[in-house]
């Protein structure tokens, strides 16, 4: 503990060094003078005191877990409380009754803005499912992801402003349009691994707004487009309050519908081949599994959701333009997977709903905002690699067992 | 001795150059029904390097490798990717074990059934009966694997909490889960210690008489060659030295000097 003392007092002498000329020193130019800050001096070696403290805490801590894990304890039956709360019934069912009840009363319980906010939520939600499928589970890194979520978004645009297709028409084609895009920028890269892969699909999702920030005729450019109908319901008129009660309620379903989806998908022979592909190539191709084909299904599968749901924020927000489909967002999108957990379903609707909701409601964070995804990246690849709430496998049953359970 | 009716395997005169390095050289291997063919040689002797040209890991340089499978057509499969050798029947271990360590031990084995079964992305979605069905199959053969190699009781556990030698047995139900007509090995007894070798032993003659697969495997521990071979081919860089019976390669003097003087009575 002494020596802990000692390097946290060290660390503090250090900051206190190079913060000196910051924090300590003012020269006003105007009367020539200098002025001392002592006091700041003071707060910044206690600052870097007590946060040295805790990190070293914190990495102690968790470098006696992971021994902890490896004197041969099984892993499997010490569940994290994160994931009891999955697969209890006893524990997840009055949670799930309480969300349940708070998400339909939630648009009666809030005004509009609030709901809006919440709409936008969802929507990313839905995004760090989608690509929690090609990063999460086929491990395939996708830094452009933004590009079919673009993709979605101006499919409706583009669909409505020329053609005066409606939302429920252009909500399946923009999904398809975001898969078929998928595809087509997958193929280039069925090769490539780590940091190249990340670059390109880094040059894929900036190219993909420089397309539509210059392909005027169709996209109208910088200006974006504007008046995109909201969703309609059997052509009834509504208010815009009750529209975007409708919008919510929509995004409630969607995201209970990807979730459905994404679930099935994970507990088929696709998703196992996705995972042992995430595991190691080789030896999941050297199996029997074509690389070409499951590598281009994942892809797809991930860049569907992001062209449904990129029709659904286009309809949301009646306008559109390059602006809301930058690096950022695809940065948010992969803070909200790595976050939640690579692969884990309710780990990412949890991040989602942090990162989102977070900076909109913490005005002064908002700022921050890029600083912060940076330090909760780093912070949960040294103290949660596996992220807030691990995937948990699931264990099949064939008959097998039940002969053994007989015997037993 | 099994009775030897065909070939099942034929590789004729197969080179694999690394730019300036010839790492395979001219090197012809038969493997027929109902063999258990052993392949040795020093460290660096190009052993693996054969493996993995014949399964499509690399394409080789030059030269033909040619699979008879039953009661299907002949087929030169130069070049094809791995998965098609696969599919065709022919599935290999790693002589670094390549598990898919976050998997459990049951999916590691179901991915082996992937290319037995055609689940599509829309399949799987819609559950129909089909799909139930075969992923019922699955996971009733991948139990009946599981038990075969020993490992029943790990099932549910994460590839990368098995010890070592129930590594190397999960490698092979993997393998053996994507109905091959011939296995191959790379190494499976290293690292093992005596007991488990001679479990090794025991299982790949199993797998040889009762689920008529045959084997073509690389391996370093002499006494399980000597017992279960049928044949032996010896290599020393790149190049096929002898190839005969256990009682013939052990009284080459070629093979004496390459290889046995040296590691073997050690
Ligand atoms: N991918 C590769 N690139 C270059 N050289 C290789 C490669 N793979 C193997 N080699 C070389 O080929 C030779 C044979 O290696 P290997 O087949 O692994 O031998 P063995 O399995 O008999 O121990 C070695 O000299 C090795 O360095
Ligand atoms: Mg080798």
């Amino acid at each position: 503990m002494s020596d802990y003392m000692k390097r946290s007092f060290l660390v503090a002498l250090w900051f206190v060094f190079l913060t000196f000329p910051l924090m300590v020193v003012k020269v006003n130019t105007l009367k020539n003078t200098v002025e001392w800050r002592w006091m700041n001096m003071l707060w910044v070696a206690i600052g870097a005191f007590v946060l040295s403290l805790l990190w070293r805490w914190a990495l102690e801590r968790r470098q006696l877990k992971n021994k902890e894990a490896e004197s041969g304890e099984d892993e499997s039956t010490r569940l994290g409380f994160g994931q009891r709360l999955l697969v209890e019934p006893k524990l997840y069912k009055p949670v799930l009754a309480v969300l349940f009840v708070a998400t339909i009363a939630f648009p009666l319980l809030f005004d509009i803005y609030q709901t809006n906010i919440m709409v936008l939520a969802l929507v990313f939600v839905v995004l760090g499912l989608g690509l929690n499928v090609t990063v999460g589970l086929a491990g395939l890194l996708d830094l452009g992801y933004v590009a079919f979520f673009a993709v979605g978004a101006y499919t409706y645009g583009i669909l409505n402003s020329f053609w005066g297709i409606g939302f429920w028409t252009s909500l399946p084609i923009g999904g398809l349009m975001g898969a078929l895009f998928g595809i087509a920028l997958g193929f280039p890269i069925l090769r490539l691994r780590g940091d190249y892969l990340a670059i390109v699909t880094l040059g894929f999702g900036s190219i993909a707004k420089i397309v539509i920030e210059n392909w005027e005729e169709v996209t109208n450019g910088a200006k974006g487009i504007a008046g995109i109908p909201r969703p309609g319901f059997f052509g009834a008129d509504m208010s815009i309050t009750s529209a975007t009660t409708y919008t919510y309620y929509l995004m409630i379903l969607m995201v209970i519908f990807t979730i459905f989806i994404t679930n099935r998908l994970k507990d088929s022979r696709i998703g196992r081949a996705w995972m042992a592909l995430r595991e190691d190539e080789i030896a999941c191709v050297a199996m029997g599994v074509d690389m070409a084909k499951t590598k281009l299904g994942a892809y797809a599968f991930g860049a569907f959701w992001a062209g449904l749901v990129g029709v659904i924020f286009a309809a949301r927000n009646t306008y559109i333009n390059p602006n809301s489909f930058t690096f950022m967002e695809s940065a948010l999108v992969l803070s909200i997977v790595v976050m939640g957990g690579m692969g884990s379903i309710v780990g990412v609707i949890i991040a989602a709903l942090v990162l989102i909701l977070m900076p909109e409601y913490l005005r002064a964070f908002s700022e921050y905002r890029m600083l912060m995804f940076g330090a909760i990246m780093v912070l949960m690849m040294i103290f949660r690699p596996e992220g807030l709430i691990a995937n948990v496998r699931r264990k099949y049953r064939g008959h097998k067992v039940m002969t053994e359970d007989v015997n037993a | 001795m099994p009775e030897i009716t065909n070939k099942l395997l034929e590789v004729k005169g197969l080179t694999m150059d690394f730019g300036g390095l010839r790492a395979v050289d001219t090197v012809s291997l038969d493997v027929c029904t109902g063999e258990i063919v052993a392949l040795i040689g020093p460290n660096g002797a190009g052993k693996t390097t054969f493996f993995n040209c014949v399964t499509g890991i690399y394409k080789p340089t030059r030269g033909d490798v040619l699979v008879h499978p039953p009661a299907k057509k002949s087929q030169r499969i130069n070049g094809f990717k791995s998965n098609r050798v696969t599919t065709i029947g022919m599935a290999r271990t790693f002589q670094n074990i390549r598990l898919f360590q976050n998997m459990t031990v049951l999916e590691n084995v179901m991915i082996g059934r992937h290319c037995r079964t055609t689940t599509s992305i829309l399949g799987a979605i819609l559950r129909g009966a089909k799909t139930m069905r075969q992923e019922q199959e699955t996971v009733n053969r991948s139990y009946d694997l599981l038990e075969k190699v020993d490992l029943f009781k790990y099932a549910d556990e994460f590839a990368k909490n098995l010890p070592y030698g129930a590594q190397r047995r999960l490698e092979i139900a993997r393998a053996m889960a994507t109905d091959p007509f011939l296995l191959l090995l790379d190494e499976p007894a290293a690292g093992m210690n005596p007991q488990e070798t001679r479990a090794l032993d025991e299982l790949i003659v199993r797998v040889r008489d009762t689920e008529k697969i045959a084997i073509l495997l690389i391996e370093h521990d002499m006494k399980l060659v000597m017992n279960i071979s049928d044949r032996i081919y010896v290599m020393e860089y790149g190049k096929e030295i002898a190839q005969g019976g256990p009682m013939d390669i052990r009284n080459n003097p070629k093979v004496i000097e390459a290889y046995l003087g040296e590691e073997a009575d050690a």
